[in-house]
């Protein structure tokens, strides 16, 4: 359930940096019911066309989000989502681009009665202070099992809220160096 | 190939591990043909930084020869000669842009950054041989390195300068000298050093070559203090000597215009209660650390300047905040942007301005490497440097 706060002052900081946040002031088209709120900004050393066109289309996600089974583009605008959960467990949903402003804003729900509802936007800002692109995610979702869920999310890597800021660093790594970094050490895959 | 592994507290080994290899466009590999241990790698070796793994190859200070480039590395070519740089950067971020290439946004895979943005507030960039806080590069003690991003750190050496000339580009060299640039030093200034290890020395030497009137250097370890003599410093005994008593007494009474430590708290690592125990045993220079920085802002004259190039982890206990803002004292530290430097400095040996191959006390083969790790832990006064060099023959 989303949380009701009362702000005398709200100041300029972003809903997700709020100590007590409340999804429904994030702004997100229907983030109605849903329960966390997550918000992360990377500055990114590139273009902001450059940028939205490579997050524009799905297909090229798996290369910056881990935890992706598979993402498959079914029209323009839907695109049917696989991810590892903790364990063996699979989500699956559906997403819809909700808005759209090419080189901007790229808005998304999840599409019917899904368990792991989510929705979410990404914005692409010119550096007002000529640093580049000011890329920031925002989205809200339901944590599957709620508490529990996020706990057992946590400890097993696959919080959201980690995921995205991993996915950020990786999508800034490919666009500012064309490359991921990747320590290449045996001792990782023991 | 063959390189030193870490397994745990005073345990690394020469093990045969496998060949590294291309993984990114703009990688490169060296065939390793000098490597030096570090003061820091002894950090590893009594097992007090967190986020090492049994199996890492350690070893963050390297040179060799180019064997295979990447398709994405258009700069260098198979069969030159390359020094390379410990800190991992990539050449392209807001940070290597202002030439803060130890702030590189982009090095430090996704997956490993989180620890040190929840250490420090943003994370911090990779570095070879080192914890996986900073990456869990493989490192360059070993005969092959795999070199990311190789067309922006490794710097290209002419034929003919030995190994031994240019080995320390790669890490205690710069960072001497970035501990010197950071004390901005100017014409008639007195610089005290505190710590006549490897980076100390070569602090002394660049603070020198800065242009520094003087400088006293402060140590225990009679060869080191020997070593910073002959470089051109004024030494103090800190055993024998009432150190501060003694800095004012030098300067008629004004005190040093800058400090450097050189001496650090990394074997404190990220641990505060490690830290808050330390800090209540005896207060001598070389176990505890925190009392030479307090030494360090007690001496610094007022308006002077501060310079921490000896590497901090964690918090401090009794920082004297006091005597830092009522002197108006200046401080800067960090990692130590290598790439910056590397051109300007080795320029400067080629020119015969510095040179750094006095430091060296040990030449080992590869093999004995372990050898080398215990030797340069318990007898630092005649161990000041071992360089490694993989199937290395006598002369």
């Amino acid at each position: 359930m989303a949380k009701k706060t009362t702000r005398t002052t709200r100041g300029d900081a972003p809903e997700a940096t709020a100590k007590d946040p409340n999804p429904a002031a994030a702004g997100l088209a229907n983030a109605e019911g849903e329960d966390t709120l997550i918000g992360r900004t990377v500055t990114i050393n590139r273009p902001r066309q450059e940028l939205y066109d490579l997050w524009r289309d799905v297909r090229n996600i798996p290369l910056f989000m881990v935890d992706v089974v598979s993402i498959t583009p079914l029209d323009d605008l839907r695109s049917r989502w696989v991810m590892k959960g903790p364990g063996d467990t699979r989500f699956e949903w559906t997403s819809v681009i909700v808005e759209e402003e090419p080189g901007y804003l790229i808005s998304w729900a999840t599409e019917g009665d899904t368990d792991v509802s989510n929705t979410g936007r990404i914005v692409f800002i010119d550096s007002p202070n000529g640093r580049g692109t000011i890329v920031r995610a925002t989205f809200t979702y339901d944590a599957p099992a709620g508490a529990l869920g996020k706990l057992v999310a946590k400890v097993t890597q696959h919080d959201p809220r980690m995921q995205a800021r991993r996915a950020l660093r990786r999508f800034k790594q490919l666009m500012e160096t064309g490359e991921i970094a990747n320590a290449g050490s045996p001792v990782d895959d023991r | 190939m063959r390189a030193l592994t870490w397994q745990g507290k005073h345990d690394v080994r020469v093990e045969t591990v496998p060949d590294p290899r291309i993984i990114n466009p703009r990688d490169a590999i060296i065939r390793i043909t000098s490597t030096a241990i570090c003061g820091s790698d002894l950090h590893l070796y009594d097992d007090v930084i967190p986020g090492m793994k049994s199996g890492d190859v350690l070893g963050h200070e390297f040179m060799g020869e180019v064997v295979e480039v990447g398709p994405g590395n258009q700069k260098l070519k198979v069969g030159e000669r390359v020094v390379v740089p410990f800190v991992i950067a990539c050449g392209q971020c807001f940070f290597c842009g202002k030439q803060q290439f130890a702030a590189c946004d982009n090095s430090n895979p996704a997956e490993k950054a989180d620890a040190s943005e929840l250490a420090y507030g943003y994370p911090m960039a990779a570095a070879f041989g080192y914890s996986h806080l900073t990456g869990g590069y493989p490192g360059g003690q070993a005969e092959y390195a795999r070199v990311p991003f190789s067309d922006i750190g490794p710097i290209v050496i002419p034929d003919g300068v030995d190994d031994d000339k240019v080995l320390f580009l790669s890490d205690i060299l710069p960072t001497g000298w970035m501990a010197a640039v950071n004390c901005d030093i100017e014409s008639g200034d007195t610089v005290a050093v505190w710590g006549c290890g490897p980076v100390g020395l070569f602090a002394i030497q660049s603070a020198l070559v800065l242009g520094a009137h003087r400088v006293i250097a402060i140590d225990h370890h009679p060869h080191r203090l020997e070593l910073a003599k002959s470089l051109g410093a004024e030494v103090i005994n800190f055993e024998e000597t009432r150190v501060n008593e003694a800095l004012a007494e030098l300067t008629g009474g004004i005190g040093p215009d800058a400090c450097i430590d050189a001496v650090g708290m990394e074997s404190h690592g990220l641990s505060p209660d490690n830290l808050l125990d330390h800090i209540k045993v005896k207060t001598f220079m070389a176990t505890d650390r925190v009392h030479a920085l307090r030494q360090v802002i007690m001496a610094t004259r007022k308006g002077g300047r501060i310079s921490i190039p000896g590497v901090y982890g964690g918090v401090a206990d009794k920082f004297p905040i006091g005597a830092l803002m009522e002197k108006g004292l200046t401080l800067k530290t960090g990692q130590t942007h290598v790439q910056k430097f590397s051109q300007q400095l080795l320029d400067l040996i080629l020119d015969g301005k510095l040179d750094t191959t006095f430091l060296i006390s040990h030449r080992l083969d590869l093999e004995e490497a372990a050898e080398g790790y215990k030797n340069f832990k318990e007898k630092q006064n005649e161990f000041t440097k071992v360089v490694l060099k993989p199937k290395f023959t006598r002369h």
